[in-house]
C-alpha cells in the first residue's frame, strides 16, 4: 500500500488527499491548509560589478550563484556569504544565460557573441568554445548528466552540443522554430523551448515526439513543474500559463504583472506551490499554483527585474536587477499567521 | 711468416679474423650473452628477439609498431575479389635482409623455369624427394642445392621439341657399325684422341654455351664414362648437370658401367706418362665468328636441318612459274586474294531532283472532289485512296478474308449482332446526337475541316500521337468533331483498358482529375466500366444532368484520358517516381500550406477564447538523432530511420472543425475523445479544491465555456441556410461538457434546473437523424466560420436578422412537448422531481433570441445593428468592462466570491444571479434584450443563451 501510494503520481495523491478531506468535513472543520513560506525577506544585495545583470541562476545544489554580466564576464558567487568566488571571462559579448552541472565541475554559458563556452569551474579556463549559431545565443542547459549542452538562439535553432566527445559541431539542430529561441528548459528525456513565434515546443526523445503548443505570443520563459506534469509559459502578454504538460491543456493562467517588451524570467516555486515571475514593473510577482491568486508582490526596486531564480529545494529567491542580485528567502522565526496576515497586506498594497 | 707476407696481400678477406691466440694470456671470459651486439650495415645496435619472433629485424625500435604506430591489419572483404586472390607467398614476410645475400632466401638472377629444362627438373625433384628421405639428415638436400643444377638452354629446349634426345647427334646418321669400328679401339683408352676428328669431319662450330673458359672442356662423359655406342657422336648439350646428377648415381646412366676416369677435369691419370695435352687449346676457328654464318650447302645436313634446304627447290619451281620479275626477298603468295565485287550505282533518269517532299496525308472523304482530283493529277495518287492499300497491316480480318478468297465465319460477325434490338436501336440513338453535334464529315464539299480550337486541337493531335498508327485517319476526324471523341477512340481505349494489363493492376490507376472529385469519380467509372468491356462505357458514366457542352467536353476529355493514361504506360510510370512538380502533388502541396495558415487562424482563435490543449496542440513525429538518445540514456525511438528531424510528411488537416465533429459523434456515442480531453481535470480538479472549488469551477468555465459559446455561434451562423438542422448540433455538444462537471458535483449540490437537461437532451433526441445531419452540419460549421474569418460580420448579420424572427416560432412548437418526453428518458437524469421554478425558467428563457453579451466569439457575430468594426471595439470594451468587474469582486471579499462561485454553477442560487446578471450584462451588451419578452425559445437558444451568461461571469 505505501508502496503503491509512492509511485502515484502527484496528482493522484492529490486525489486521494481531496477525498480524504471531503470526508474529513463532514465530521470535522476543514483543516487550514499549511501556507506555504515565500521569499520575502530581503536576505542579501549582491552588487556584482560587472554592468546589468543579464541573468542570474542558482547552481544544482543552490549553494552558489551564477551571474552573466553585460561586461562579458560569468561570475560564481556563494549565496550564503555573498562572496565573489570566480570570474569567467573568456566571452566577447554580454553573457545572457549560463547553467552549472549537476557535479559542479563544468559551468555553460552562453553569450551574445554567438558562442557557448563550456567553463572548468576550478580553474576558470575556457573547456571548449562552441560555435555555430548564427545569431546571440538566449538560453543555455545543461542534460542532466551534463553530457549535453543545448544552447537556443535568436537564429531560431537550438544546438545540441556534445561534451564527451572531440567534435565541435553539434549532435543535432532542431530548427523547428520559425523565430528565435528565447528559452528553453531540459528534463530527464524531454527538451521544452520557448519561441518567438509563440509556440511552446517540447522535443520527447524518448518517443520521438514533437509537440507543439500554440501560444500566439512571444514566448519569454519556459519551465518544467517539478512533477514533469506541468510546464509554465510566460509570454509577452503579460501572462503567465500553466499547461498540462501532455494534453496542452491549460491549467492556470496568471496575470497582473507586466511582461510586454523584455525576456523576463518565470519559475516555479521548489514544491510546485507557487508561479514566480518577473515584471516590469520593478515587482516580482508570485501567484498561487492552483488558485491563481496572486499572493506576493515582491518589491524589489524601481528598474526591470531581469531575472530570477528559484532555489532547487528551499524557499530562497534570486532576482536581478539593474547591477544588483538579491537573495530573498523566508524568514524563519516569523509565524504562519503572520505570513499570512502579511501576504493579505501585501495584496491589497 | 714474413714469406707469407707479402703474399698475404693478394687474398681477399672476407669476414673478420679471429684474434691471434696467444698462450700465455690468461682465459678470457666468455662474453655473456647480453653484451654481444650486431649492428646492422649502418653500424646501428640490433637486438636480438628470439629466432621465432623476428631475430634481429623485428619492428620498428624493437616494437611490434612502425613509425605511424601500431596498426592492426583492417579487415578488407575479400568476397568481391576471390577471384583474384593470391595465397600469400613466403616472401610476403621476408624483409630486405631474408632477401639479401645472406638472407634465407637470396635473390639472384636465374634462369626461369621457362628455359630451364622441365625434365631434368623433374628428375631432379624426384631425386630430391628420395635422397630427402633416405638420407640420415631429413631435408638434408642442401648439399644439392649447393650443387645448383645448370638448366639446359633454350636451343635444347628447341632441338627437343624437334624430337632430338639427350645422347643422339646432331648431324646426318652416322652408322653404327661404321663408328664403332673407327671409334672403338680409341675410346676405350682414351676419349680424347677421338674428339678432334669427330669435330672436322661434322664440320659443326662449338657456340659458347658454358661460363667456363674458353675452350674449356670438361669431362666428356660420353668417352669418358660411357665409352659405348653412343661415343661415335659428340653429346655437346651434355652438361655439367647431367654429370653431377650422375654422380649421385639416380639417374638411368649412373647405372651404365663406367670407364676410366679420364679428362681435364682430373688433370692426367698416373698410368699415363703424355701430359702435353693436360690442358686442351681451342682456337677461335672453331667458333663462329658470325651470326647465322654462311651456308654449308654441302647437304650434309640431317633430317633437323633447316627446312629452307629441303624445300628450296620446291619454292623455287614454283617461283619460276611466275612470269613476272620477282623482289628480291619476296616470294609467291600460296593462296589467292579475294576480289571485292563494286555494283555499279544505278543510272538515275535525267531530270532526277534529289529532293524528297513528304506528301499531306489527305483523307479522301473529308476533302472535296475537286481538290482531290487537282491532289491525284498533281501528285499522281493520294495517300488515302484507297484504305487497303495503305499495306497489309491496315486490313481487318474481313478484308485480309476477302483477299484470300476465304468464306466468311459463322456466327455473329459483331458484338452488335449480339445485342438486343431495343439496345441497338439505344445504342445507335444514342450515338446519333454524338453525330449529330459533330458536325458531319460527310458532305464532301467544304474543303477544309474547320478551324479547330487551338488548344483542342493540338490534343487532339496529341491524342492521335500517343494512340496507334492506325488510328491515325480517326484522330483526322477527332480534329474535325470538336467535343465527341471518334468511335474508333473509344474503341482503342475499350480494347486497351479490357486487357489484361489493366485488369492485373487494379487500383494503379492515375487519377487525371483529382482536383474535382466528382469528375474524377465519373471518370473512375468511366475506367471501371472500360475494365468491365462496357461499350457504351463513356455515354453511361457521364452525368446526365450537365448540359450537353458540358457532356461533350468531359467525354472527350475522358477518352484522351483514357487513352493517356492507358495501363501499359501507368505500368511504366509505376517505375519511376512522380516528379516533385507533378500537377496532382502540387495541388497537395498547396493544400498542405494553406492547412498551416488556417491552423494559425484556429489557434489563434481558441487563444483567444483560452482553449488551450488539442486545438493548439500540434504533435508530430521526430526524429533524434542516435547519439542525442545515447546522451540522453534513452533508447533510439526510431532505431532504423536514416533522418534525423522532422520528417517531411503531409500533415493532415487539423483545424477546428475536425475537433467539434469529433466532440459531436462522441456525444453520440460517448467515444473517448471527450474523456481524452479530461483525464487530467481530475486530479487538477483537486488541486483547485484545497483552495476551494470555486477556482475549480471558474477554471473549468473558462475552458468549456468558449467552445461551446463557439459552437453555438457557428450554429446560428449556420441557420441562415438551414434553419431546420441548425437546432439539432448546438446543444448536443454541450453534454459533453457538462454532464461531467455535474455528475461530480452531484454528491453535495443540489440538481441543476430542469430545463438545463432537457435543453442538453431534448435537443439530442430532438436529432431524428444524427448522423445524417452531422455531415450537413460540419459544412454548415465551415460556412459559418469562414464568413466569420473572412468577410462574415455583415453577412452573418444579415442572415441572423433575416431568419431569426422565423426561428422561434418553429421551435416553441417543437420543444415543449419534446422537453417531457426527454425528461423521463434520461438515463442519468433527476430522479427528484424538478424544481417550481423550471416552468418559469422555461417561460423566461425561451423567449426570443437573446443575445449573449459578454463572450468575445458571441458579441462578433451576434446581430449587432454596429458595422464590424465598431463591433470589435465593441467587443473589447466589454471584456475589458467584465474583466474589471471581476477583478473588483476578486478584491472584494475573496470569501464571498468563492462561496459564490461554488454554488453559482448549478444551484438555484446560480440562475437567479445568473439572471441579474444576464440583464445588466445586457442592458451593457451590444444589443438590446428586446427579442426576451418573445414566446418560445429554440433549446439552442437557451443553451447559448446559458454559455454567454456562464462566460460573462467567467471574464
Amino acid at each position: 500500500m505505501f508502496f503503491t501510494q509512492n509511485a502515484t503520481r502527484i496528482t493522484d495523491r492529490n486525489e486521494e488527499a481531496r477525498r480524504f478531506r471531503k470526508k474529513c468535513e463532514m465530521s470535522f472543520p476543514q483543516p487550514k491548509p499549511e501556507v506555504p513560506q515565500l521569499p520575502q525577506h530581503l536576505l542579501r544585495t549582491i552588487d556584482c560589478q560587472q554592468g546589468a545583470v543579464r541573468a542570474v541562476r542558482f547552481n544544482a545544489d543552490g549553494n552558489y550563484l551564477l551571474s552573466c554580466g553585460s561586461d562579458k564576464s560569468l561570475k560564481l558567487w556563494s549565496v550564503s556569504r555573498g562572496t565573489l568566488l570566480k570570474t569567467y571571462s573568456g566571452h566577447g559579448y554580454e553573457v545572457l544565460d549560463a547553467d552549472g552541472s549537476y557535479d559542479n565541475s563544468q559551468l555553460c554559458s552562453c553569450s551574445s557573441d554567438k558562442t557557448v563556452i563550456l567553463w572548468d569551474v576550478a580553474t576558470g579556463q575556457v573547456t571548449r568554445k562552441l560555435r555555430g549559431h548564427a545569431g546571440k545565443v538566449n538560453c543555455v542547459q545543461f542534460n542532466e548528466e551534463a553530457t549535453v549542452i543545448l544552447s537556443g538562439s535568436i537564429d531560431g535553432t537550438v544546438r545540441c552540443w556534445d561534451t564527451r566527445s572531440r567534435k565541435f559541431d553539434p549532435i543535432q539542430i532542431l530548427d523547428e522554430a520559425q523565430d528565435g529561441v528565447s528559452s528553453l528548459k531540459v528534463s530527464e528525456h524531454e527538451l521544452l523551448t520557448g519561441s518567438v513565434d509563440g509556440r511552446v515546443r517540447r522535443y520527447d526523445l524518448r518517443m520521438g515526439q514533437l509537440h507543439v503548443d500554440f501560444i500566439n505570443s512571444p514566448i519569454t520563459c519556459v519551465c518544467f513543474s517539478a512533477d514533469a506534469q506541468c510546464t509554465l509559459t510566460s509570454s509577452l502578454d503579460s501572462t503567465v500559463r500553466l499547461l498540462d504538460k501532455s494534453t496542452g491543456e491549460m491549467l492556470g493562467e496568471y496575470t497582473g504583472h507586466k511582461m510586454k517588451g523584455y525576456k523576463l524570467d518565470c519559475c516555479l516555486s521548489s514544491k510546485d506551490t507557487h508561479v514566480l515571475s518577473c515584471s516590469e514593473d520593478g515587482h516580482v510577482y508570485c501567484w498561487d499554483l492552483v488558485e491563481g491568486s496572486l499572493t506576493l508582490k515582491l518589491p524589489v526596486g524601481k528598474a526591470v527585474v531581469q531575472s530570477l531564480s528559484f532555489h532547487p529545494s528551499e524557499t530562497r529567491l534570486l532576482t536581478a536587477m539593474e547591477g544588483r542580485v538579491q537573495v530573498w528567502g523566508a524568514e524563519p522565526e516569523e509565524a504562519e499567521e503572520d505570513e499570512d496576515v502579511v501576504v493579505v497586506k501585501q495584496e491589497k498594497v | 711468416m714474413a714469406s707469407d707476407g707479402d703474399s698475404d696481400q693478394d687474398f681477399v678477406t672476407f669476414g673478420t679474423p679471429l684474434e691471434p691466440l696467444e698462450e700465455d694470456e690468461p682465459l678470457r671470459k666468455p662474453i655473456p650473452v647480453h653484451e654481444q651486439t650486431v649492428k646492422d650495415e649502418k653500424g646501428r645496435y640490433q637486438r636480438f628477439h628470439g629466432a621465432f619472433t623476428g631475430g634481429f629485424s623485428a619492428g620498428y625500435f624493437n616494437t611490434v609498431g612502425t613509425k605511424e604506430g601500431w596498426t592492426p591489419s583492417t579487415f578488407v572483404s575479400s568476397r568481391q575479389q576471390k577471384a583474384g586472390r593470391q595465397n600469400a607467398r613466403p616472401e610476403d614476410f621476408m624483409d630486405e635482409e631474408d632477401l639479401g645475400e645472406h638472407g634465407i632466401a637470396p635473390r639472384q638472377i636465374i634462369t626461369t623455369a621457362d628455359f630451364a629444362s622441365g625434365r631434368k627438373d623433374l628428375i631432379g625433384d624426384k631425386a630430391r624427394a628420395i635422397t630427402s628421405l633416405s638420407a640420415p639428415i631429413p631435408g638434408d638436400t642442401v648439399l644439392e642445392d649447393l650443387v645448383a643444377p645448370a638448366r639446359s638452354s633454350m636451343g635444347v629446349e628447341l632441338l627437343r621439341r624437334m624430337g632430338w634426345k639427350d645422347g643422339q647427334g646432331v648431324g646426318p646418321r652416322v652408322k653404327r657399325r661404321l663408328c664403332k669400328q673407327e671409334a672403338d679401339p680409341a675410346t676405350r683408352v682414351l676419349a680424347l684422341p677421338c674428339l678432334p676428328t669427330v669435330h672436322q669431319n661434322h664440320g659443326t662450330r662449338r657456340m659458347m654455351m658454358d661460363l667456363h673458359g674458353l675452350g674449356y672442356r670438361g669431362l666428356n662423359p660420353l668417352a669418358a664414362l660411357r665409352g659405348g655406342p653412343g661415343a661415335g657422336n659428340i653429346n655437346l648439350f651434355t652438361m655439367d648437370s647431367d654429370r653431377t646428377t650422375n654422380l649421385f648415381g639416380e639417374d638411368k646412366k649412373g647405372q651404365r658401367r663406367r670407364g676410366g676416369v679420364a679428362g681435364q677435369g682430373f688433370g692426367v691419370g698416373a698410368m699415363e706418362d703424355d701430359d702435353e695435352d693436360i690442358y686442351h687449346r681451342d682456337t677461335m676457328s672453331n667458333y663462329d665468328a658470325v651470326l647465322g654464318g654462311e651456308e654449308p650447302g654441302d647437304g650434309l645436313y640431317g633430317w633437323t636441318a633447316p627446312q629452307q634446304y629441303n624445300r628450296k627447290k620446291k619454292v623455287h619451281s614454283k617461283d619460276a612459274a611466275y612470269l613476272g620479275k620477282i623482289l628480291e626477298g619476296f616470294t609467291l603468295g600460296s593462296d589467292k586474294m579475294e576480289t571485292k565485287t563494286i555494283f555499279p550505282p544505278p543510272d538515275l533518269p535525267r531530270d532526277f531532283r534529289p529532293v524528297h517532299y513528304f506528301r499531306p496525308v489527305v483523307d479522301m472523304s473529308s476533302v472535296s472532289p475537286m481538290v482531290a482530283q487537282a491532289l491525284l493529277t498533281s501528285r499522281g495518287h493520294m495517300a488515302q485512296e484507297e484504305p487497303s492499300k495503305g499495306g497489309r497491316h491496315q486490313l481487318d480480318s474481313a478484308q485480309r478474308r476477302e483477299l484470300l478468297g476465304e468464306t466468311a465465319l459463322q456466327g455473329p460477325s459483331s458484338v452488335f449482332d449480339l445485342l438486343k434490338v431495343e439496345d441497338r436501336e439505344r445504342l445507335s440513338s444514342l450515338r446519333r446526337p454524338s453525330s449529330e453535334t459533330t458536325s458531319g464529315p460527310r458532305p464532301p464539299t467544304e474543303l477544309p475541316p474547320r478551324q479547330p480550337i487551338p488548344g483542342e486541337g493540338r490534343a487532339a493531335v496529341v491524342a492521335a500521337g500517343v494512340a496507334a498508327a492506325a488510328a491515325k485517319a480517326s484522330a483526322q476526324k477527332a480534329l474535325s468533331s470538336r467535343f465527341a471523341p471518334p468511335a474508333e477512340q473509344q474503341q482503342e481505349a475499350l480494347s486497351v483498358w479490357s486487357g489484361p494489363a489493366a485488369q492485373a493492376q487494379a487500383g494503379q490507376t492515375f487519377k487525371p482529375f483529382e482536383r474535382t472529385a466528382h469528375k474524377q469519380a465519373r471518370y473512375d467509372l468511366y475506367i471501371d466500366k472500360l475494365k468491365q468491356g462496357d461499350r457504351d462505357a463513356l455515354e453511361l458514366s457521364l452525368d446526365p444532368s450537365m448540359t450537353e457542352w458540358e457532356r461533350g467536353r468531359e467525354r472527350d476529355e475522358f477518352v484522351r484520358a483514357a487513352l493517356l493514361y492507358k495501363p501499359s504506360s501507368s505500368s511504366l510510370s509505376c517505375r519511376f517516381t512522380r516528379g516533385k512538380h507533378d500537377d496532382a502533388v502540387e495541388a497537395d502541396t498547396v493544400e498542405v500550406t494553406r492547412d498551416q495558415e488556417n491552423d494559425v487562424d484556429d489557434k489563434q482563435a481558441a487563444v483567444k477564447m483560452k482553449m488551450f490543449g488539442k486545438l493548439t496542440r500540434d504533435s508530430f513525429e521526430w526524429h533524434p538523432d542516435k547519439l542525442l538518445c545515447k546522451r540522453f540514456n534513452v533508447p533510439d525511438p526510431y532505431p532504423g530511420s536514416g533522418f534525423v528531424g522532422m520528417p517531411k510528411v503531409k500533415r493532415d488537416k487539423f483545424s477546428v472543425f475536425n475537433f467539434l465533429t469529433v466532440s459531436e459523434s462522441a456525444t453520440a456515442s460517448a467515444s473517448p475523445a471527450p474523456q481524452a480531453v479530461k483525464p487530467s481535470e481530475p486530479g487538477k480538479r483537486s488541486r483547485w479544491d484545497v483552495s476551494g472549488q470555486a477556482g475549480a469551477l471558474e477554471k473549468e468555465r473558462k475552458e468549456k465555456d468558449p467552445l461551446s459559446e463557439f459552437l453555438s455561434v457557428a450554429r446560428i451562423e449556420a441557420s441562415g441556410s438551414g434553419p431546420d438542422t441548425s437546432t439539432t448540433d448546438g446543444p448536443t455538444t454541450d453534454p459533453t461538457v457538462e454532464p461531467d462537471t455535474e455528475k461530480e458535483e452531484e454528491e453535495e449540490e443540489s440538481r441543476p434546473p430542469m430545463d438545463l437537461f432537457k435543453a442538453i437532451f431534448a435537443s439530442s433526441s430532438d436529432e431524428k437523424s444524427s448522423s445524417s445531419s452531422e455531415g450537413e452540419s460540419e459544412e454548415e460549421e465551415e460556412e459559418g466560420v469562414r464568413s466569420k474569418a473572412g468577410t462574415g460580420p455583415q453577412i452573418s448579420n444579415q442572415f441572423n436578422v433575416n431568419t431569426s424572427p422565423p426561428a422561434p416560432p418553429v421551435s416553441v412548437s417543437a420543444t415543449p412537448s419534446q422537453h417531457t418526453d426527454v425528461m423521463f428518458k434520461m438515463p442519468s437524469g433527476p430522479a427528484a422531481a424538478p424544481p417550481p421554478q423550471d416552468q418559469e425558467m422555461e417561460e423566461e428563457e425561451f423567449g426570443p433570441r437573446l443575445p449573449p453579451p459578454s463572450s468575445t466569439l458571441t458579441a462578433e457575430s451576434r446581430p449587432a445593428p454596429t458595422p464590424s468594426a465598431k463591433n470589435d471595439k465593441h467587443k473589447k470594451k466589454c471584456k475589458e468592462k467584465y474583466k474589471a468587474k471581476k477583478h473588483g469582486k476578486h478584491k472584494k471579499d475573496k470569501k464571498q466570491k468563492k462561496k459564490h462561485k461554488r454554488h453559482k454553477h448549478k444551484g438555484k442560487q446560480k440562475k437567479s444571479g445568473r439572471k441579474e446578471e444576464s440583464s445588466d450584462s445586457s442592458s451593457e451588451g451590444s444589443d438590446g434584450n428586446s427579442q426576451e419578452e418573445g414566446g418560445g425559445v429554440s433549446t439552442e437558444e437557451l443553451l447559448r443563451r446559458l454559455k454567454s451568461i456562464r462566460g460573462k461571469n467567467l471574464q
